[in-house]
């Protein structure tokens, strides 16, 4: 983890609601796809977790989703500004643990972090595919990017306004042997129930400090109580209690 | 040069600046940000007989100048911090640490208590009467000053290390809890505790934290801190440790003013990790902005004169 500030390369909309942030810092604490950033903000006590999209050596890229007051006032911010960042928080996806044709799921809010992912299993060698969820065709974001990385990719949509009707599981395809998933927590219970193969989850929780020393975020697992922020986001299929 | 030591029952610390229960856990997590042997003390996340995971999430939620949080004592029990947490802990601090227990039974307390007097790096137990977040025990203690001394005289029966009560703001007169853990042979008290607080979520209609209630911590509460203490000072003539919204140099000072003897730092920690090191090393310069020479020389200065 780094703590330090991030100049506003851009912050632009990308569909109602859903905004692309590229800052320029150091990036060096940022060591796996999943993990997340803690931006400290104007005006509001607490800083706001979001995960990473893309990252190379000297900027990192955010996809977010306004949900509220917080994210609104990210919305706001502008080219140039500084923004007081905690970087490479969490321990992201190990891409040593998936297998060549691992899933790639993501599901609305949720989709961002699984960008990085597809990128660090094509780096090495493996052969991902995608599977992504949103409610409806006006919400869909990010397509283009998995697309562009050439990769085998499918929409679903709930409404069946694009894609697949219905949700991610109902695209589950039948040839994989890993699976990584980030969005809704009903998404992720439901893919952990469909797909026969192990797997990673990234999970969601709200967050005191972020890196570790509050508790306020832990969960229970079969291995242990973990907290989301320093021993996840992102855990294995086979640990997870529900 | 600035003398910044202050003394607590007999142990020397550097500077008065601690990290507070529950916002460092066990310090390693902030060790590998910087060295922690800058601060005067830390106070280890709250420590119970038994092992706890604490309350069900959400546990946070934010307030417009603090938080609120609702962990409810999850902690791995005694047994663990001392076979695991404290010699993890002795890797990278090399002071005397503050052990902060907590209890739902005056004998639970007590047994805690009796277990960590036997480990060289706690230099002194803080015993938490105070937690809101607990049903049963905690605040229950701290809100009855003849509880508040029964607590105290079991754990006193128990240790050679000097105890500090740690208070709950959440009562009408708190003055006299902490007179009530004086007479009942406390070496110290310190002071506040989250203050009882809810948030509701508007979505949902419901309070936003899981347990419902949470405490509230953060810059909102440094003037009823500062309150707090004051008063406390003029009731008791044992150390006080004062805490409640600390963020800067001047808030360790003006709390000093008002009475304590050492400050710890809580929600800061947890927006700012590098917040206790910055402290510490304002501490001089700011001292000297208002022509402090010696802390000691200051506590409990806004009493007289």
């Amino acid at each position: 983890m780094t703590q330090g500030l991030y100049r506003v390369e851009y912050n632009r909309q990308l569909i109602p609601g859903v905004w692309e942030l590229c800052l320029s810092g150091d990036t060096a604490a940022v060591t796996a796809p999943g993990q997340f950033c803690n931006i400290r903000l104007e005006g509001f006590f607490l800083r706001r977790p979001l995960s990473i999209c893309d990252w190379d050596a000297q900027s990192l890229t955010l996809i977010y989703k306004v949900v509220g007051r917080g994210t609104a006032a990210l919305s706001a911010v502008e080219p140039g500004q500084d923004l007081d960042l905690l970087c490479g928080l969490g321990n992201g996806f190990d891409v040593s643990k998936c297998g060549r044709r691992t899933l790639v799921i993501g599901g609305g809010a949720g989709t961002p972090p699984m960008y990085g992912l597809a990128k660090a299993l094509l780096a090495a060698g493996k052969a991902p595919a995608a599977i992504l969820g949103f409610n409806k065709k006006e919400e869909i974001f990010c397509e283009e990017k998995f697309r562009a990385l050439g990769i085998p990719t499918t929409v679903a949509t709930v409404d069946g306004s694009c894609g697949v009707k219905g949700f991610v599981t109902d695209a589950l395809p039948a040839d994989y042997d890993y699976f990584c998933a980030c969005g809704p927590l009903p998404m992720l219970r439901a893919v952990y129930d469909a797909a026969p193969t192990s797997g990673l989850l990234s999970f969601e929780e709200r967050m005191g400090c972020g890196f570790g020393a509050c508790m306020g975020c832990s969960c229970r697992t079969k291995y242990g109580h973990k907290r989301i922020c320093k021993d996840g986001p992102v855990l294995e299929k086979e640990e997870i209690i529900w | 040069m600035v003398d910044t030591r202050v003394t607590l029952s007999g142990i020397t610390l550097d500077n008065p600046v601690i990290p507070a229960s529950g916002t460092f856990g066990y310090g390693y997590e902030f060790a590998e940000l910087y060295d922690i042997n800058c601060l005067g003390s830390l106070s280890c996340k709250g420590t119970t007989r038994a092992p706890r995971f604490g309350n069900p999430t959400p546990r946070i939620a934010e307030a417009s100048a603090g938080l609120l949080n609702a962990v409810g004592l999850q902690n791995p029990g005694v047994d663990q911090v001392i076979a695991q947490e404290l010699p993890r802990l002795r890797q990278v601090f090399h002071k005397p640490m503050m052990a902060n227990v907590s209890g739902f039974s005056i004998d639970e307390y007590a047994e805690t208590c009796a277990l960590l007097d036997r480990e060289d790096q706690v230099g002194w137990l803080e015993v938490n009467i105070s937690c809101p977040n607990v049903h049963g025990g905690g605040m229950a203690f701290g809100s009855d000053p003849q509880a508040a001394a029964a607590v105290t005289r079991a754990v006193k029966a128990v240790t050679k290390k000097p105890v500090y009560m740690k208070l709950s703001p959440n009562v009408t007169d708190i003055a006299a809890v902490a007179r009530a853990c004086e007479d009942a042979g406390a070496d110290g008290v310190s002071l506040i505790n989250t203050l009882l607080a809810m948030r509701i979520d508007l979505k949902r209609r419901k309070p936003l934290l899981a347990n419902e209630t949470g405490g509230l911590s953060g810059p909102a509460l440094l003037p009823l801190a500062v309150r707090m203490v004051y008063q406390v000072y003029q009731a008791v003539d044992i150390p006080i440790i004062g805490m409640g919204g600390v963020s800067s140099a001047e808030d360790v000072l003006e709390l000093m003013l008002a009475g304590a003897t050492a400050v710890e730092v809580g929600a800061a920690n947890l927006v700012d990790p590098f917040a206790c090191r910055d402290i510490v090393a304002a501490l001089p310069r700011t001292m000297e902005q208002y022509g402090i020479h010696s802390l000691r020389e200051i506590i409990g200065g806004a009493h007289y004169g």
